[in-house]
């Protein structure tokens, strides 16, 4: 990288008061043609870029995006980052991006303030307990960490959760992920841009997708809002609307799009130093940096591509952590948004060939993508530059949906959507 | 957040009604003629439009009756409500 931030970068910058900081990445004009072309600048799309520019030294390749870098879902999540999903196959694609997080700031030169804080999720009835227990093991065959803690081992972890067996879904234990954690999400785009940027990859932001062209089954190019551009190989990272892309391909995808809401708190003073989540009662919360509360709502049950959700919704998550945590009953909430998700039926995501040579598609990863983004991007990377899928996203195929082969983690993901 | 008219009752908050999803997908007349394609694409296969969906919604908090919604995607606005069995107006 031709200006590599260090101790020695930033003392250097503090002479001349910060003010001639390079910038992170150019703003390039788009040029007439591409060997690929990633379609959305989220975490997930400049994670491809960079791994097809590293790994597959595929470097002539731009990153379109319609608004800019980082500002769709990969600027909306709660920044959760766990492995612990009990069918092999999600095992093996999410623990594969978790090993990826424990190295990406040092990778990325660029701080993704990636914190193994550990994530809890608790039990709060038989049923619970049972599937936990279960995931656990199931965890553990597949050599990822995961420990089972009575109801005693988490209020010692985690003193401020409410373990009183009066509340109406009493604390009945929970299983601890101690690899989990939080990442910074915009330093995550940010960081991928900067790097992909650095061995030649175009990041074009302001620049919408309006027309995918084929001839016949093979990809010719995109018209965009910036003027066409030709491509033999297209991958398409677009979340929410994927399917909206999809149309213009002429294909379609097992996928609804829906509001998912977040919300956080004032900031207070460091008070959990964890990430806590309740599928039962669906609620989980962890806390910024800044000090506020990370809190995660549901989705709304119908398609919408408003970026905003109800307000029961928000009301329901909000009933749930007040009971779990009585001590935060006078907070104010500060700031609450809502992002788009596009849910598979079976909610796993598809990393995939199409029936078009060269259309590629990276989508349904629902409510949870943000966790799975380097290794997403890497598979993806690979699947776009071998036309073949890598081993670990082979079982993540569209052709699940026709085969019937479905990856169901429904019940196993951390919060019921 | 919206109002839904519900062609029985009358304007209801949205929260009282169950959505039911994409509208007029056909049950197949004869499942058993099926391939594994054709049976994709009527079990998982869904058009998720940004923009004018036509889509179902159950009373469910009200008098319990499913019935056809109009509504835009982009912006959650309901253009019109239409009875089950009736097609879309044009």
């Amino acid at each position: 990288m031709k200006n590599k931030y260090s101790i020695f970068s930033l003392i250097k910058n503090s002479f001349s008061y910060h003010e001639n900081w390079q910038k992170a990445w150019r703003d390039p004009e788009p040029k007439k043609t591409y060997d690929a072309v990633i379609v959305g600048g989220g975490g997930h799309g400049l994670a491809t870029a960079y791994y097809l520019a590293k790994e597959h030294n595929i470097k002539n390749i731009a990153v379109i995006e319609k608004s800019w870098i980082g500002g769709g879902n990969t600027g909306r999540n709660t920044t959760i980052i766990r492995s612990n999903y009990l069918w092999d196959a999600s095992a093996g694609l999410y623990d594969h991006a978790l090993k990826l997080w424990e190295g990406l700031s040092q990778e990325l030169n660029y701080n993704v303030m990636f914190s193994q804080r550990g994530v809890m999720n608790l039990a709060h009835n038989l049923h619970d307990v049972r599937e936990l227990k279960r995931r656990t093991h199931a965890n553990r065959l597949n050599g990822i960490d995961c420990d089972w803690l009575s109801t005693e081992e988490v209020k010692k972890f985690c003193p401020i959760i409410n373990c009183s067996p009066d509340i109406r879904y009493p604390v009945l234990g929970s299983t601890l992920q101690k690899r989990g954690g939080t990442a910074r999400h915009d330093a995550v785009a940010w960081g991928y841009a900067r790097a992909s940027d650095a061995m030649g990859v175009d990041i074009i932001q302001n620049c919408e997708v309006v027309g995918i062209k084929r001839n016949r089954d093979t990809i010719e190019g995109l018209d965009t809002t910036r003027g066409f551009i030709k491509t033999p190989k297209i991958g398409v990272v677009a979340a929410g609307h994927s399917s909206v892309l999809a149309n213009m391909a002429g294909i379609k995808l097992p996928l609804e799009s829906k509001p998912l809401q977040a919300l956080v708190s004032e900031p207070i003073k460091p008070i959990i130093d964890t990430v806590v989540m309740s599928n039962a009662v669906h609620a989980y919360v962890s806390q910024s940096d800044k000090g506020e509360l990370v809190i995660g709502a549901g989705t709304d049950a119908y398609i919408s591509y408003t970026q905003k959700g109800t307000h029961e919704v928000v009301e329901g998550t909000l009933k749930a952590i007040l009971e779990l945590y009585p001590i935060f009953s006078r907070l104010r909430m500060l700031r609450q948004w809502g992002g788009i998700v596009d849910i598979c039926p079976d909610a796993s995501p598809i990393i995939s060939k199409t029936s078009v040579q060269g259309l590629y598609f990276n989508c349904g990863w629902g409510t949870g993508g943000f966790k799975a983004t380097p290794g997403s991007g890497n598979l993806f990377a690979h699947t776009i530059a071998k036309d073949e899928p890598h081993k670990l996203n082979s079982a993540f195929d569209i052709n699940r949906f026709v085969s019937g082969d479905l990856v169901d983690e429904h019940g196993a993901a951390a919060v019921a959507h | 957040m919206f109002i839904i008219k519900c062609p029985y009752c009358g304007e209801r908050d949205h929260s009282e009604f169950n959505y039911g999803g994409e509208a007029h997908i056909v049950r197949p007349k004869q499942p058993s003629e099926l391939n594994d394609d054709q049976w994709a694409e009527y079990l998982f296969m869904r058009k998720n439009i940004k923009g004018l969906q036509y889509e179902r919604w159950n009373h469910a908090h009200g008098c319990r009756q499913w019935f056809n919604v109009g509504r835009d995607t982009s912006n959650d606005k309901i253009h019109f409500v239409y009875k089950m069995g009736e097609n879309p107006p044009k």
